[in-house]
């Protein structure tokens, strides 16, 4: 599934001595409405922090974070996207050199749901043929405001044929739970540091041909 | 560095499938409330520590002023006394920096909302900020109905969003005044309608006008307290002053934002000119111009400044003739090159990604701006009238 060919990497010049390894590099662009909480998951992700109030995000913002899975060095590189219609022309640019999509929706806004296929279309008219696709379930703490069941999630997941995932991330950082108690078991084989899928994937395309 | 770009990689399914019913939240993220201690310690994007950010260094706190200072202002309150104002003279002294006690009428002159003229203005104010009021009265009971309620919808969960970390920008009172301005821009500029990013430029305006009615802290500031009228003053003039910068720029919120796409492509020519070094760093390690440059374009670099630079910076911009829309351009060649010992000393692309949109300037003030300004006005001088000097 994760398709980028196995290579490690120095970076050297005769004048320049930072250097950057990593075994692998991932691009992963991440979609989805305006206020769905695209923000927060990542700088979540990069810093361990939950901070409710982001700026919206203008055009498209970077993040790199380093992970070590199994003793791989896997570099991913997180575009996160501005949510407002009027930029699609710039964040369409993004799309074709990712390798994995994350669609996000707000469960407590059905809206920003029925926006999920639209955006998934948009990842299959602009992205890579190979590109992943992973479905978040944000705000998942506000359960008592729900408007989009797990369960419907998982029907357009199985129906568009997409990776799906349900993340919880305001949950951790609101009431001071840990994810872990809330995940279950076969759950975290598939987000960006969990190791399994990364790995089992991974290993068949170290000898892809590219 | 992106070799996976020079060579395609094979796919092996058209979408790979997962399905889950868990939640994955963990690994995101740090166990609960001990998130908090850590909050302040994180490089996160410029937003900045407030207390410093909003008020101008003229303020109050500052030390007293300086003869220099003294005479500055004295020249200003001259200029403004006249019958007549000389908008010329007021535009070559404001061009390096308007003192702070004189700034929310400068402004509104060199905006072009109030007359030069002393006698009209009392006039043109009171007809102005009634024009204002009656779009509300009009249109903004509208904004839960169909053809705007798109509009409204996209505004009203921007402005909590607006300066988040800023007190001020959280109270009711004020979140209200945002989105009422917001909404009568929008629906009245239906080719660009209101673009994210757009709420951040109501804030120099806003925090200019209702400094005239505060001596201090104004970041916690209760804006309720005002008399009504005074808020609807500072309302409706924020509005206009808006809309007359918002006037010279408009194609940058049309659709596909062309005059971004222009005046990025126009940065990345003009970096190549005059410094050739950071051009040829960016091509090697794949930095595009647009990744970084596209937001300093949409926000004005509000997004890369403290506040209070940022209105020193509209100072200038104000009483430059395009300042918005074309002086920007240099000044955002002239930040670019400010960085580039920082630029040429980073060998990756990530690397260079994260300086350049997280640029250190937290702690910048009206030295750095003058100096950020000066060299944007050689490079103007320069460059903008000589479209071969330096071809490469």
């Amino acid at each position: 599934m994760y398709f980028v060919e196995h290579f490690s990497f120095t970076m050297q010049s005769a004048e320049l001595e930072i250097e950057d390894s990593f075994d692998f590099l991932f691009k992963i662009i991440l979609v989805g409405d305006s206020n769905v909480g695209k923000t927060c998951v990542v700088h979540s992700f990069k810093s361990g922090i939950f901070i409710e109030k982001q700026q919206n995000t203008i055009g498209v913002d970077f993040t790199v974070r380093t992970l070590k899975i199994d003793g791989k060095k896997i570099k991913l590189q997180v575009w996160d996207t501005a949510g407002q219609e009027r930029f699609r022309t710039i964040t369409q640019s993004y799309y074709r050199s990712a390798h994995g999509a994350m669609v996000a929706y707000d469960i407590t806004r059905r809206s920003t749901f029925e926006s999920v296929s639209q955006w998934i279309r948009e990842v299959e008219q602009y992205g890579a043929a190979s590109v992943l696709l992973i479905l978040i379930g944000n705000k998942s703490d506000l359960h008592a405001n729900r408007q989009v069941l797990f369960e419907d999630a998982c029907t357009l997941a199985q129906n568009v044929e997409a990776a799906f995932v349900l993340m919880a991330r305001e949950l951790m950082a609101r009431n001071g739970m840990t994810a872990i108690d809330e995940i279950s078991l076969e759950a975290p084989s598939l987000t960006l540091n969990s190791s399994h899928p990364v790995r089992d994937t991974l290993a068949p395309d170290k000898n892809c041909r590219c | 560095m992106s070799k996976i770009l020079k060579y395609p990689f094979k796919l092996r399914t058209r979408i790979n499938t997962f399905v889950s019913d868990g939640f994955v939240t963990c690994m995101f993220l740090c166990p609960g409330r001990s998130c908090h201690q850590k909050q302040q310690s994180l490089p996160a994007r410029p937003v900045i520590p407030l207390v410093a950010r909003i008020s101008d260094q003229n303020s109050s706190g500052a030390p007293p002023m300086t003869i220099r200072e003294k005479s500055r202002l004295d020249k200003f309150r001259q200029l403004l006394s006249s019958p007549s104002a000389d908008l010329d003279a007021l535009r070559k002294h404001s061009w390096s920096g308007i003192p702070r006690e004189v700034r929310p009428v400068t402004w509104r002159l060199l905006s072009g909302y109030l007359p030069a003229n002393t006698e009209r203005r009392e006039q043109v104010l009171q007809r102005k900020r009634e024009e204002y009021f009656g779009f509300i009265e009009q249109y903004y009971d509208s904004r839960t109905d169909e053809p705007h309620r798109d509009t409204y919808r996209q505004i009203h969960i921007d402005i909590p969003r607006t300066n988040p970390l800023i007190p001020l920008f959280q109270q009711p009172a004020v979140q209200e005044v945002f989105e009422r301005i917001l909404f009568i821009w929008a629906i009245r500029h239906p080719a660009s309608g209101y673009v994210q990013g757009i709420n951040d430029l109501v804030t120099p305006f806003f925090v200019v006008f209702l400094s005239e009615f505060v001596e201090d802290d104004m970041e916690n500031f209760d804006v309720a307290a005002l008399p009504l009228e005074t808020q609807r003053n500072i309302e409706a003039d924020s509005f206009w002053c808006m809309s007359k910068l918002l006037d010279g720029i408009q194609d940058n919120y049309t659709f596909a934002q062309p005059g971004i796409q222009n005046k990025v492509k126009a940065l990345e020519e003009l970096i190549g000119r005059i410094d050739e070094d950071v051009h040829l760093h960016f091509c090697r390690y794949e930095v595009e111009y647009l990744q970084f440059a596209f937001r300093w374009m949409n926000n004005l670099l509000m997004r890369e400044l403290p506040l209070r630079c940022t209105i020193r910076l509209w100072d200038t911009y104000q009483a430059e003739s395009e300042g918005f829309s074309h002086f920007h351009l240099y000044v955002c060649a002239a930040f670019l090159i400010k960085w580039r010992k920082d630029i040429l000393s980073i060998a990756d692309f990530q690397g260079l990604l994260m300086l350049l949109q997280n640029l250190p300037t937290i702690h910048w003030g009206n030295e750095e701006v003058g100096l950020l300004l000066a060299e944007a006005y050689r490079l103007k001088y320069m460059f903008a009238d000589a479209p071969s000097h330096y071809k490469r």
